[in-house]
């Protein structure tokens, strides 16, 4: 069973230290997707798991078994790579079955093999290509189906729809999805993006400067962050911020308020906010709606800039406190800059965390 | 038909005439005074009128014939044998300077073998150049497979992060960037016969025991040891070259090798190497082209001595066009030396084409 976990794992390149005590545990065929911004490790630790970077610290263990010290090739990993990494100078199929050639696998068997990942993968008539005849969706296939072949316990993707064009991404993103499926194998797939991880992980870790923010299931993440980074970096447009005072705080609820925010009761969700301290309200964009008539909670400001999207309105809007917050309203809307607007929540939508 | 090339662009071939003028001037203009000069008799000082003379000069480089004699016999039928028991031959310039055989007639003998009790002479009416040309060969077919070698071997070793590894880099392209003249010269006193470097080196290490070679001054070892030399000298300059092909190769394509478990042999026969193609591919002409001309070294070292074991085509036409200032003869040389070059670089493209 391929059950991948890693414990107290660090990685330091001289004096830096990149990754600093990550503990995941990642399921027997869970797909886990590693996001966060650029430069908070995510690739490090994928690199590390696939045995290409040193472990400096902890343990990393895959099928029960620990590989610290075990070469890339005996971790029963495959790893597909942003940049594609297919040979030039062979044919597709030579290059799904270069591992298999590398290791001495009977042709027979490595004919089978070849056929079944392009079966799988649905590029039978690509095999006798040159990677130069191939978009860049075939050639990611065409490494996908050299990992395929390896039969691995664990595949590792690095960012590998990054170099596609929109409209590829989203066929790739479905077509991994449903390898996932049919596979049933554990997969670990590293991105910046957070549609593809929303849409693809069982299991999401969200990563900063080389901790682990927070890990749970994509739903969990979006309508729970645990903290202001998870809250801002999933969602887009991503969640406003609004810096708030805390007048009374009882049974878990606290009342907040700001010059710009009619007082609202909203839930502390067990974090520890006194009153009279100041603290941070967090509504998404999407949860923000245009009122007239007073309600507890009403936003005030002027309307600074309208983006008409046809389904969808963005609405940048300049609080009366300078500040300025973004409702992403469900309808194609007409409304002239300049104009106040009262902007009104569902406190339950509404996300409460102490002032950093 | 005026292109827009040639209409639209007056300032671009403003700025290129300069050095239009100068290729047309010392490299285009030469040339194809050295194929006509090559079909006259002209001398560089000569107070008679330049003749055309056709190909004369080249069948007086080019011309050879086999001669085959006899033993001598006494009047019995008995073979002759001289003091050591050799059979006696009658002698060669009986036959040359004969009027019997006006097709001989000038040429010398330029090596012999036997064939039973008959010997076979072949006579060239040109022996140095024909001595020249196997030299030359002899040089290119050494010096451009082990100096390429050489070159690659001291790549790899170089392409490596290691801590002074620059200091190795500069060390190895050193000996290109010195005029190869002075090169010459200091390995002159190393192949030094009385008290050379090398040959002291020799003896240190054998504890006396090796006899002192005179390098250059040895038919055996005089063509070998410039080649020595030349190969040492010139390695640093395609070491870049190889090196520079080397860092195109992608990081990840290695990482892939890695984790398919490629043993060190596997990755370069499959990832270095074909990625190198396009470099080795220059690296051959351009040492090919560079070994036809040696001359410096030939010029400073030996001046094609001794016994004109070290001749060598461009040595010779140097030698012919201002030495004996037989400028026709010189240039002569020059053309056969350039359809040698050229025909062997088409083969060289040719065998090396990219096959589809």
């Amino acid at each position: 069973m391929a059950h991948v976990s890693l414990k107290g794992v660090c990685k330091s390149f001289g004096r830096t230290e990149v990754i600093k005590g990550v503990d995941i545990e990642i399921e027997d065929g869970e797909f886990v997707v590693f996001v966060g911004p650029s430069g908070c490790g995510k690739s490090t630790l994928l690199r590390m798991i696939a045995g290409l970077e040193d472990i400096t610290a902890g343990t990393l263990e895959i099928a029960g078994k620990v590989v610290n010290d075990v070469p890339p090739k005996d971790r029963g990993i495959a790893m597909v790579f942003q940049t594609y990494a297919i040979f030039p100078h062979m044919t597709v199929r030579e290059n799904v079955a270069f591992g298999l050639t590398i290791n001495g696998v009977p042709k027979a068997e490595k004919a089978e093999k070849v056929a079944e990942a392009a079966r799988i993968l649905q590029m039978e008539h690509l095999l006798d290509r040159r990677p130069s005849e191939l978009s860049g969706g075939q050639r990611q296939r065409v490494a996908i189906g050299r990992a395929i072949v390896r039969d691995p316990a664990v595949f590792l993707f690095d960012e590998p729809l990054s170099n596609l064009d929109a409209a590829l991404r989203m066929d790739m993103r479905l077509e991994i999805g449903k390898l996932h499926q049919d596979l049933g194998a554990t997969m670990v797939y590293v991105t910046h993006d957070q549609v593809e991880a929303m849409t693809l992980a069982d299991k999401i870790v969200v990563l900063k400067d080389g901790e682990v923010m927070q890990v749970g299931s994509p739903m969990e993440l979006y309508h729970h962050p645990a903290n202001l980074f998870v809250a801002g970096f999933l969602g887009a447009p991503s969640m406003n911020f609004i810096s708030v005072e805390t007048q009374a705080v009882s049974d878990g609820r606290a009342r907040v308020t700001n010059a710009a925010l009619d007082p609202i009761e909203v839930s502390t969700t067990g974090r520890d906010i006194q009153t009279g301290s100041k603290a941070i309200l967090g509504v998404r964009p999407q949860y923000l709606v245009p009122s007239a008539t007073p309600s507890e909670g009403m936003l005030h400001g002027n309307v600074l800039l309208t983006e008409r999207l046809g389904a969808e309105t963005v609405v940048e809007v300049g609080l009366k406190d300078g500040t300025r917050v973004i409702a992403a309203l469900g309808e194609d809307r007409v409304l002239e800059p300049g104009i106040e607007i009262g902007l009104g929540f569902d406190p339950a939508q509404a996300h409460l965390f102490a002032e950093a | 038909m005026a292109s827009r090339l040639t209409t639209s662009n007056r300032a671009g071939w403003t700025f290129a005439l300069p050095g239009f003028s100068l290729i047309a001037l010392f490299i285009i203009l030469p040339f194809f005074f050295a194929f006509g000069l090559s079909l006259t008799n002209q001398r560089l000082v000569s107070p008679n009128p330049t003749q055309y003379v056709g190909l004369d000069n080249y069948r007086e480089l080019l011309d050879l014939g086999v001669i085959t004699l006899e033993p001598e016999r006494d009047e019995a039928g008995a073979l002759l044998r001289d003091d050591d028991g050799n059979l006696e031959y009658p002698r060669v310039r009986e036959i040359t300077r004969s009027d019997d055989y006006p097709q001989y007639s000038g040429m010398r003998e330029w090596f012999r073998w036997h064939s039973g009790d008959i010997a076979k002479v072949v006579v060239a009416s040109d022996v140095v150049f024909m001595k020249s040309v196997v030299n030359t060969l002899a040089f290119v077919v050494v010096v451009a497979p082990v100096q390429a070698a050489f070159a690659l071997l001291l790549a790899l070793l170089i392409n490596q992060r290691l801590r002074g590894i620059n200091l190795f880099r500069t060390i190895y392209f050193m000996p290109v960037v010195v005029s190869i003249v002075v090169v010459s010269l200091l390995w002159r006193f190393i192949y030094s016969g009385n008290d050379g470097l090398l040959n002291n080196l020799l003896g240190a290490m054998t504890f006396g025991a090796w006899q002192p070679i005179d390098w250059l001054g040895n038919t055996d070892t005089a063509l070998g040891s410039i080649m020595a030399m030349s190969i040492w000298q010139a390695v640093g300059f395609h070491m870049v070259i190889w090196l520079a092909g080397l860092q195109t190769i992608s990081p990840t394509l290695y990482e892939v090798a890695k984790i398919e478990g490629a043993s060190k042999w596997q990755t370069f026969r499959y990832v270095t190497w074909p990625g190198l193609r396009n470099t080795a591919v220059l690296i051959l002409i351009v040492i090919t082209m560079q070994a036809f001309a040696v001359f410096a070294q030939i010029d400073v070292m030996t001046g094609g001595g001794p016994l004109d074991s070290t001749q060598t085509l461009v040595f010779q036409a140097v030698e012919r066009g201002y030495g004996k200032q037989d400028i026709s003869g010189g240039a002569t040389i020059s053309v056969i030396l350039f359809l040698l070059v050229l025909s062997i670089s088409l083969v060289q493209r040719y065998l090396t084409r990219e096959r589809r």
